[in-house]
């Protein structure tokens, strides 16, 4: 434990070893070691906490209270501290996602190349907007700042891949064929 | 080790490699792999595996700048640059046999992009000189070409005062955007005392519509961490961290690599080369928030926390990360470090104009027919940039503006596009430098449209602390919006102009108080376009 206290300054200004015992996992579901992994090696820091947010989003998918609240506990922070950096970040989901995603870059140069008609081809075809999933829960939609292919531009990640010089047919029908899979 | 014994340990790595004298690079970096470079540079190597000459070597490189002509391949001697190659454009597996074939005979002439064209021969390369040469996950080809003598030189000849004193004689100017002098900011670290300093390199790259920050992480790793060990010495600092953006998933994993390597081969961690310096960097992911670029929220994240600005001073230099003095500079900022470093302050202020030293890389995009990154030396006039490198507006279409500095900046129309490209003379037409992001607009573009466009970037991104930028990027977009509609009146403009003023007055920090610019440039230009909405 003592290492653990030297990475927190000031939480116990009389550098006293403070046992806290850590929270048990969630449940036996072993993506909370990997989580709990990434928290011990960063010493239980506060520091750890957006890292720790990254490593449940990609193992869950996005955030939930219980995910939240095991943070919270094991870096010892309040939860609302969790809660407000956990809203703050654009890239957190705070809702469970569809069983795939699309994230639409919105950056400059995809908005002058015409990203404005893949949204709307999105919309028109499957009803959501950025930030939504459909009521099938087959599709979130999101948007992104500049994926960094603004050579490519319009782009588009489609389940992770990342595509370029879209027009809005080749993007649906891509889309269309992961949710077909 | 000294700089002679990692002279030989390079001669040595160059040895190694002396019976390959034939390279087929294949650029691997994120815009050339989302067109299927991977799969060509897998049907290469195959084919090389298969039936190529011996002396033939496949590998990845980073990026060779002509993103919109991807995937790349370039063929080429050994120790050639960026431009003395055969490039190959929008290359598909099927090449391969046809590429390979072409090692030791004629080029493919149905592939072939010149290289003796403006965009790679008014070119300078000073921080991207082995981007699209070296292989980004390999240390050894670092070493070879050259790599981390600067910093075995700083850390074995130099005290760290003289170190400073050289880029400061460089001239050289921060990167990230505001320009402020490199060798001032590194010396108000130095004397700053602390018993714990850091520094920390700025890879958010926020402006959407740049990627040069991402293009050299993703080509040249080592550079950057050789540029931070430097500065760490300079100032007194053994710890270093890397924020980079979420985004740029390639980035991070090639510097995860980088890192790893470094270390291992004792160019990074305890006492690096033998000497007494330590230091270590760590990466910190960022999670898509444009205002953890600015570098007091960025420190902010980095603790773990929201990315709320703080108010300047103090500056990160007195109290930084965690309350201690710190560094903070850019990507492209730490990759000019090993340069100046080898070959003297003297020579990089000999480019450049006056008050702008070296080069800058600019990410071109947009209506453009070269869209890429190119590295020109400052005071390159725009039209030069455009029209000559960057090949024009595609389409037969007449250029109207290009918008440099991102939703910070502003956009510079046809009239002025003679003026050189430097820190001041963009500010004087009412725009920024930037990071280097340069959007040309061509007559299609509604200039009403383009700034709502970017208010609409700042409202979103506003980190909610300061009433100002709060609710004052909500109503100048409200405003924008019904003028973009045509259902503004007269009065409206007029208080979209005073809300401008007062945002930018009131402001806590850099994104607030830059918001109303992309406003204020189009009207400068384009007022005729809002007066054109005005309904009665
Ligand atoms: C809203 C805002 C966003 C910024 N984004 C970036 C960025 O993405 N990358 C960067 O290097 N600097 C950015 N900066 C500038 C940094 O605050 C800081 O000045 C810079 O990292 C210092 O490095 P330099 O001196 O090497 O330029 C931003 C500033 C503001 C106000
Ligand atoms: S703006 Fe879309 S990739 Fe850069």
């Amino acid at each position: 434990m003592a290492a653990i206290r030297l990475a927190r300054p000031g939480a116990n200004p009389k550098g006293l070893p403070m046992q806290r015992p850590h929270p048990e996992l969630p449940s036996s579901d072993k993506r909370w070691k990997i989580i709990n992994t990434t928290m011990r090696r960063a010493g239980y820091a506060e520091h750890a906490l957006i890292e720790a947010l990254h490593g449940v989003q990609d193992a869950f998918g996005f955030l939930d209270e219980q995910a939240m609240s095991f943070v919270a506990e094991s870096l010892d922070l309040p939860l609302s501290k969790v809660y407000g950096v956990a809203t703050f970040y654009h890239l957190f989901q705070l809702k469970p996602q569809g069983r795939h995603t699309c994230v639409v870059c919105t950056g400059t140069a995809c908005y002058i190349k015409g990203a404005g008609a893949l949204v709307e081809g999105i919309e028109e075809r499957y009803g959501v907007q950025p930030g939504g999933t459909t009521d099938d829960k087959a599709l979130s939609v999101m948007a992104a700042r500049c994926v960094g292919v603004c050579g490519l531009a319009p782009a588009a990640v489609v389940d992770g891949t990342l595509l370029g010089k879209l027009t809005p047919p080749k993007l649906l029908e891509r889309i269309a064929q992961e949710i077909a899979e | 080790m000294n700089v002679e014994d990692l002279e030989h340990l390079a001669e040595q790595y160059r040895a190694e490699g002396a019976a390959q004298t034939r390279e087929v690079r294949v650029c691997a970096a994120t815009s050339c792999r989302s067109g299927g470079a991977l799969l060509v540079f897998d049907a290469l190597t195959e084919v090389q595996q298969a039936s190529g000459p011996a002396h033939c070597k496949v590998k990845e490189v980073g990026c060779m700048g002509l993103c919109s002509a991807g995937p790349l391949v370039a063929v080429a001697d050994r120790d050639a640059g960026l431009t003395d190659v055969d490039l190959y454009q929008e290359v598909k597996p099927e090449d391969a046999a046809d590429i390979i074939a072409s090692v030791d005979g004629a080029p493919v002439e149905r592939l072939r992009h010149p290289t003796d064209n403006p965009f790679f021969a008014r070119q300078q390369l000073i921080v991207r000189e082995q981007c699209g040469v070296i292989d980004p996950d390999s240390a050894k080809g670092y070493i070879a070409a050259g790599g981390y003598l600067a910093m075995v030189k700083a850390l074995t000849e130099m005290t760290p005062a003289e170190v400073i004193a050289e880029v400061t004689t460089s001239g050289l100017r921060g990167r990230g955007g505001g320009g402020y002098p490199t060798g001032l900011k590194w010396s108000t670290v130095a004397k700053t005392p602390g018993a714990q300093k850091y520094v920390i390199c700025n890879a958010d790259e926020g402006d959407p519509g740049a990627f040069m920050d991402r293009a050299i992480i993703e080509s040249d790793p080592h550079r950057v961490l050789e540029g931070m060990a430097i500065a760490a010495y300079a100032v007194g600092a053994d710890k270093g961290f890397i924020y980079v953006r979420a985004e740029y998933p390639l980035a991070v994993e090639r510097l995860k690599t980088a890192i790893r390597k470094a270390k291992r081969t004792g160019f990074l961690g305890h006492h690096i080369c033998e000497t007494q310096f330590s230091f270590d960097v760590e990466i910190r992911l960022g999670a898509g928030a444009f205002v953890c670029g600015e570098e007091t929220a960025l420190m902010g994240s980095i603790e773990g926390g929201r990315g709320n600005p703080m108010p300047r001073p103090p500056y990160p230099a007195e109290s930084g990360l965690w309350g201690q003095p710190t560094l903070i500079n850019n990507v492209e900022t730490f990759g000019n470090i090993a340069p100046i470093i080898n070959r003297g302050g003297d020579w990089f202020a000999s480019i450049g104009t006056e008050r702008s030293k070296g080069t800058k890389v600019f990410a071109l995009a947009g209506a453009i027919s070269n869209i890429g990154l190119i590295e020109v030396p400052m005071g390159m006039s725009l039209r030069e940039i455009i029209e000559e490198i960057g090949g024009g507006c595609p389409g037969g279409k007449a250029f109207k503006a290009v918008q440099t500095g991102g939703p910070s900046g502003g956009c510079i129309p046809n009239d002025y596009l003679d003026i050189p490209v430097d820190y001041d003379s963009l500010k004087t037409l009412g725009t920024m430098m930037g990071s280097g992001g340069m959007i040309v607009m061509d007559e299609t573009s509604d200039m009403v449209d383009v700034a709502r466009f970017f208010m609409e970037f700042c409202m979103s991104e506003s980190c909610g602390k300061c009433v100002p930028c709060r609710t004052g990027t909500q109503q100048m977009y409200a405003l924008l919006d019904r003028l973009a509609k045509s259902q503004a009146g007269p009065a409206d403009l007029a208080m979209l102009e005073e809300l401008c003023e007062v945002v930018q007055a009131t402001s806590l920090c850099g994104l607030g108080q830059t918001a109303p610019n992309p406003v204020l440039s189009t009207l400068r230009y384009f007022r005729h376009e809002y007066e054109a909405k005005i309904n009665g």
